[in-house]
């Protein structure tokens, strides 16, 4: 375990070292991703300006469901790049190269990239989040701070699931499924907002198929004090963090039945 | 005219070789709209105060604009010739005997039309008949809503084509292009519908060049501009577009002065 550790920052110190190469284009790919995020809460915040609130619901609250979902993604989307390109590696046949290695593949295809460039939607997410925490007022404890932190984690972990099904999809059809796309950035999208705004049938769609609303909505429940159901919010986030095992399950098993395309 | 026309065609074809692409990228945006519609519904049920666009002109903005925004958000550069330039076989494109603006041009027209065409006939289709978009609000709509559709493009690819002239100075014009791409997002219309926005920022949205891109014509299909308030917003696009073409023929001029080709 420490060693994969240590391997796993050795390779990403490499990725990182490798994308500072090019620092002009590192540079304006983080700005235009700091812009594209934060052209998107404009949006949310010119709406809440023009209709007053949602359902209730206020800026400072649907921030923080916003600041939550978008550093989770950040997260994962810096983290993933290795798993998001798999179907081209698989179809260049360079995957076979990856199994000669004594270590597990999910390690290395982990460690294949950190992408930089996140740092602008993930710092865009943050000063939102921060500024929620600040407008919400006095409603903070250590105990909401640590549930905050772990919904965010909990949220990296079940993107990456998400995208470890994608790529594990293309043992069997050797394309990426850009369908999961579907519920990777509809996700995002989604969980931007308090789940209630939307219909019964995609509530449910994303509670018990794809575990978002433990992830977002039901810890921000606790945090903002809404009534919620007892403890649930407390360890919901774990759900994110079950949905990844899961995912780590069924790719190794695709692992295993695994025959090169031969190219 | 014969040669340009020969390169819209060629690109047109090989485009379309990609169907699953577009399959998958369909099902996605039906989804994308679906939430963003159930996201205004919700807004909309938050209030009684009354809006400068009803409901129902919100879901065919949201509509229109996933079924054609490939087509007029000049968010896409041009893969092949950022190839060219960084290999240097951009020398070749000078020795043909075609005027190089329009050669380019007419690659952006031809790259935007032929997958929004895959899309947008089977979105209008789902759209109509299942979510909520409904016809264009009159025949003259509907006619001003084509003749708007054909200012977009002509705008989108005015701007794409200087941003494919920019890579002859940067070859990072990929971070310029996401950057101009992310403002001209939100100032199209493409994350909330323009008249949305505040009241005093809408003077400046009517002015600058991306309303042209999506809010005019889904907004004159709608009906919520009537097709006879229309002509000036065709002006608008218009010049807009002749500033972007004479700009990127000035900086294509002084772009290719620079180019040294180095021997055989």
């Amino acid at each position: 375990m420490r060693e994969g550790i240590r391997l796993y920052l050795r390779y990403i110190s490499i990725s990182a070292r490798g994308q500072m190469q090019y620092p002009a284009s590192f540079i304006l790919l983080t700005i235009s991703g700091l812009l594209a995020t934060g052209g998107e809460f404009l949006g949310i915040w010119a709406l809440l300006h023009r209709f007053g609130s949602l359902k209730g619901w206020t800026l400072p609250e649907v921030a923080l469901f916003y600041g939550i979902v978008q550093i989770a993604f950040s997260i994962s989307d810096a983290t993933s790049r290795g798993f998001d390109a798999f179907a081209a590696m698989l179809k260049r046949g360079d995957f076979d190269r990856v199994l000669l290695r004594p270590r597990s593949s999910a390690l290395q295809l982990a460690g294949q990239e950190l992408t930089m460039r996140r740092i602008g939607r993930f710092s865009q997410a943050l000063a939102v989040l921060l500024w929620s925490a600040s407008a919400l007022g006095a409603i903070w404890s250590p105990a909401k701070v640590g549930l905050v932190v772990a919904s965010i984690l909990g949220g990296a972990c079940l993107f990456f699931g998400l995208i470890v099904l994608q790529a594990t999809l293309a043992f069997w059809t050797t394309e990426s499924l850009e369908i999961v796309n579907t519920v990777t950035y509809g996700g995002v999208e989604t969980a931007q907002f308090p789940l209630t705004i939307y219909r019964p049938w995609f509530r449910r769609f994303f509670t018990a198929v794809i575990p978002l609303a433990f992830i977002s909505y039901f810890p921000a429940l606790a945090i903002l004090g809404r009534p919620a159901p007892p403890v649930l919010p407390w360890i919901a986030p774990l759900a994110g963090l079950l949905f990844l095992l899961l995912a780590l399950r069924i790719w190794q098993f695709g692992v295993r039945q695994y025959c090169s395309t031969g190219s | 005219m014969r040669s340009y026309w020969a390169v819209v065609s060629a690109r047109f074809r090989m485009l379309l070789q990609y169907r699953a692409a577009a399959v998958a990228g369909f099902g996605t945006q039906l989804f994308w709209g679906l939430i963003r519609i159930m996201i205004f519904e919700a807004f909309y049920r938050s209030t009684t105060a009354s809006q400068p666009m009803t409901l129902p002109e919100v879901v065919d903005y949201i509509w229109l604009g996933q079924a054609t925004f490939v087509m007029t958000l000049p968010y896409y550069l041009d893969l092949e010739i950022l190839t060219m330039v960084r290999s240097g076989t951009v020398v070749y494109e000078l020795l043909r005997p075609l005027d190089l603006y329009s050669l380019w041009f007419s690659r952006s027209v031809a790259s935007r039309a032929a997958p929004t065409l895959l899309r947008a006939l089977p979105m209008f289709v789902a759209a109509g008949l299942f979510l909520g978009l409904r016809p264009p609000a009159s025949v003259a709509s509907g006619a001003g809503w084509l003749l708007a559709l054909l200012g977009a493009l002509m705008l989108s690819c005015a701007i794409s084509t200087i941003l494919s002239v920019s890579l002859l100075w940067t070859i990072a014009g990929e971070g310029l292009v996401q950057i101009l791409g992310s403002a001209g997002m939100i100032l199209s219309g493409i994350v909330i519908p323009l008249p949305l926005f505040p009241d005093w920022a809408q003077t400046a949205l009517n002015i600058l060049p991306f309303r042209g891109l999506l809010d005019t014509p889904a907004r004159i299909y709608s009906g919520n501009i009537l097709p006879g308030e229309a002509l000036p917003l065709f002006a608008h696009q218009m010049a807009w577009t002749l500033a972007f073409v004479a700009l990127g023929r000035l900086l294509l001029a002084r772009g290719t002065r620079r180019l040294v080709a180095q021997g055989g």
